[in-house]
């Protein structure tokens, strides 16, 4: 019951307290490799494509492409603004983006798929989102993305959108 | 026994005024000073609860802009939790821990003097923060980025104040749990504590382990807004999920904060109205402790919408539906207690009945909530608002009110208004179930939470509901009516109030308790 006993408390304490103030910061990284272990979060990695995929003639999927810039002084647009394609057909879309300003920027593309769990039969070889894209001033870029629909992807969906995004990178 | 009387035998050279609750250090005088500011910020928050019903009354815009009635819940959610429910339970330990283990006061009184005074100061941000350019944060209470990384001024404002809360709320509970585990009275072992004590214990640990987490996430969300990080913000590379993540680390527990002091209350007021020894005391400990360990591994119950894996959400709805057990435990040890007991109904025992009965029907639906095909459909309409209003007021603030009127004899040395009293309970218990019990069917046909405005179809029950609502509020006042009146005089109560008390402040020490009690500690056998 003596005062030194209480500070040794108190000190645990503070020190557990800052821990978990730690802790807390911690979990920004176990978050982002829980979710790259369990491939929740694998936006900059080409899809893995089994050889043995067959084209499935039989259906024909409306595929809308969509493009928007944030925080950029781009234009970016992809260069038909719907194509249709069957299950199983690797299939290859160009974007053109163009910066109108003067100065040379740095822009990531992100990605965001309608009708919900698309991702999971969207497979993607190749894509301009899996790296940053630099822009010198009124530099204009077509990029492409090459892509096949999974022909396990439910019976009931015929028409996705591929929309993706630009946002500013901060030079280093 | 030996009853301390000396109740006038010091001499007192602490300041008088203002300058005397500025500067105390008495764990009596700063339990009122947190309760009395509980009590403020419950009128705060219910003012912003009234505002909310009264646009809610009718369908269509007719009082608040939506703007303001998003800054109106948001608030409303804010100031309930961090000003009024929780500093409550700090004042409650604070007035009752030193009383129930024996000791003289807390083990840190300077540090006592500065968690309360911080408390002010945060309250003081959320209210005036109404009133700056762009209004006070319209994100909901849980300040979700995106809407938390926009936003005005009003929004530094609300994470500022939420840093000074949780920063209060640390400190309380570093003095807690050395209170408790270094000042108990000779012979007041572990499991000879009273309820309330050990509820406290744990809920204090849980403190310490999840406040610094949300001051984390509070910190990050700052860096992102003012200082270029991109935490939560995609476009740098972050992820707004992340943030649901680690605010429900904070956020789950968090309810059991709220919660497990009130089960430390019901149990005390239980088995005194009852006149026997808590049923199942160490089963009730390991309940509390069982409690606040699972409430560690539940949080993504609260984001099942926002996409995770089935396997995830599985593990969280199976381990959400495992708390239940503990909380049974509890439940069934509280109806064994009253079992064959010659149970009196005065008003704390009336609150402690009415927080059983109300707060099981909240259980059922959180466990309903934890289904996660049902939660789908619930997700953010008003059964979730239902729910956890029938845990929170029904649950914490019952607890609260029964806390209150078990020990106020203790507290003042007058007993309050029996009469009055009942009709606070009844009164509140009608209209709460009014007010809270149609959101259930409201929340199941499908009316969002958080909007101003409603479909047709729902309301009738609306109506009902802000009538409910209203009712509740208004006896509300009743309440301070009756602790003013209480404080003010009143029938002189008796050292040992209540025939069924066993408690260390009940047999030891006279009514009202002396500004210094157990400067010599008792011995407990």
């Amino acid at each position: 019951m003596t005062k030194t006993n209480n500070i040794d408390i108190l000190k645990k304490l503070l020190i557990f307290s800052v821990v978990m103030f730690g802790f807390g910061y911690a979990l920004v990284p176990i978050y982002k490799k829980f979710c790259e272990v369990t491939g929740i979060y694998e936006l900059e990695r080409p899809d893995a494509v089994s050889k043995n995929i067959e084209v499935d003639n039989t259906r024909l999927i409306n595929l809308q492409l969509d493009a928007n810039v944030r925080s950029l002084p781009w234009k970016f647009r992809p260069l038909q603004s719907y194509i249709r394609l069957h299950p199983g057909k690797l299939t290859e879309v160009m974007y053109e983006i163009s910066n109108e300003s003067e100065e040379p920027q740095v822009g990531q593309a992100i990605p965001s798929y309608s009708p919900k769990n698309l991702e999971r039969y969207l497979k993607k070889v190749e894509c301009f989102c899996f790296s940053q894209q630099e822009l010198n001033g009124k530099e204009v870029k077509q990029l492409p993305v090459r892509f096949l629909i999974d022909p396990e992807m439910p019976d009931d969906i015929h028409t996705a959108t591929i929309s993706y995004t630009f946002f500013k990178v901060k030079a280093n | 026994m030996a009853v301390i009387q000396d109740v006038h035998g010091h001499t007192h050279d602490h300041p008088t005024g203002i300058m005397r609750w500025l500067t105390t250090t008495n764990h009596k005088d700063i339990g009122t000073l947190y309760l009395c500011f509980s009590l403020a910020m419950l009128f705060v928050g219910g003012f912003l609860a009234m505002g909310i019903r009264a646009e809610l009354f009718m369908p269509g815009i007719q009082i608040l802009e939506p703007e303001v009635f998003n800054s109106f819940t948001t608030l409303h959610g804010l100031i309930m939790v961090f000003g009024a429910v929780m500093p409550a339970w700090v004042g409650f330990a604070n007035w009752q821990i030193p009383l129930m283990i024996g000791a003289p006061d807390m083990a840190f009184a300077r540090l006592n003097n500065w968690s309360f005074w911080l408390l002010p100061i945060a309250a003081l941000l959320l209210i005036t923060s109404f009133f700056v350019p762009g209004g006070a944060a319209a994100g909901g209470w849980t300040f979700y980025p995106p809407l938390s990384t926009q936003g005005g001024i009003g929004t530094d404002m609300m994470l500022f104040a939420i840093h000074i809360f949780g920063m209060s709320s640390i400190m309380g509970s570093i003095n807690i749990i050395t209170t408790i585990l270094n000042m108990r009275a000779p012979g007041m072992t572990l499991m000879k504590m009273p309820m309330f004590v050990w509820s406290w214990l744990i809920t204090a640990y849980l403190l310490v382990l999840v406040m610094p987490v949300l001051a984390g996430a509070v910190t990050m969300v700052i860096t992102d807004r003012n200082f270029g990080t991109s935490f939560f913000n995609a476009a740098g590379g972050g992820d707004p999920v992340m943030f649901q993540h680690i605010f429900w680390f904070f956020g789950h527990p968090e309810v059991y904060i709220m919660i497990l002091p009130a089960f430390g209350v019901i149990s005390e007021v239980i088995a005194t109205f009852s006149r026997k020894p808590l049923f199942g005391y160490t089963s009730m400990v390991y309940a509390i402790a069982a409690i606040a360990l699972l409430s560690c591994f539940v949080w993504a119950h609260h984001m099942f919408t926002v996409g995770m894996p089935v396997t995830g959400q599985l593990f969280f709805m199976y381990a959400t539906m495992l708390i239940a057990v503990p909380t049974g435990v509890k439940v069934f040890n509280w109806t064994a207690t009253m079992w064959r007991g010659s149970m009196t109904f005065e008003t704390p025992m009336l609150f402690a009945i009415g927080f059983i009965v109300l707060f099981v029907i909240g259980g059922f639906s959180g466990v309903v909530c934890a289904i996660v095909p049902v939660d789908v459909q619930v997700q953010d309409t008003y059964y979730v608002i239902a729910h956890f209003h029938y845990v929170l007021v029904s649950g914490a603030l019952f607890a609260l009110f029964a806390g209150a009127y078990y020990w106020l004899p203790k507290w003042t040395g007058h007993m309050y208004s029996e009469t009055l009293g009942k009709w606070h309970f009844w009164l509140s218990m009608i209209f709460f179930n009014v007010a809270f019990f149609v959101q259930h069917f409201l929340g199941l046909a499908g009316m969002p939470r958080r909007i101003p405005d409603y479909a047709l179809q729902f309301a009738d029950f609306n109506m009902i509901s802000s009538i409910g609502a209203f009712g509740f509020g208004l006896t509300q006042l009743l309440f301070v009516y009756i602790v003013i009146k209480c404080v003010r005089g009143g029938e002189k109560a008796a050292d040992k109030t209540w025939e069924g008390a066993t408690t260390l402040e009940w047999t030891h020490l006279p009514s009202p308790a002396p500004y210094h009690s157990f400067e010599t500690p008792p011995v407990v056998k």
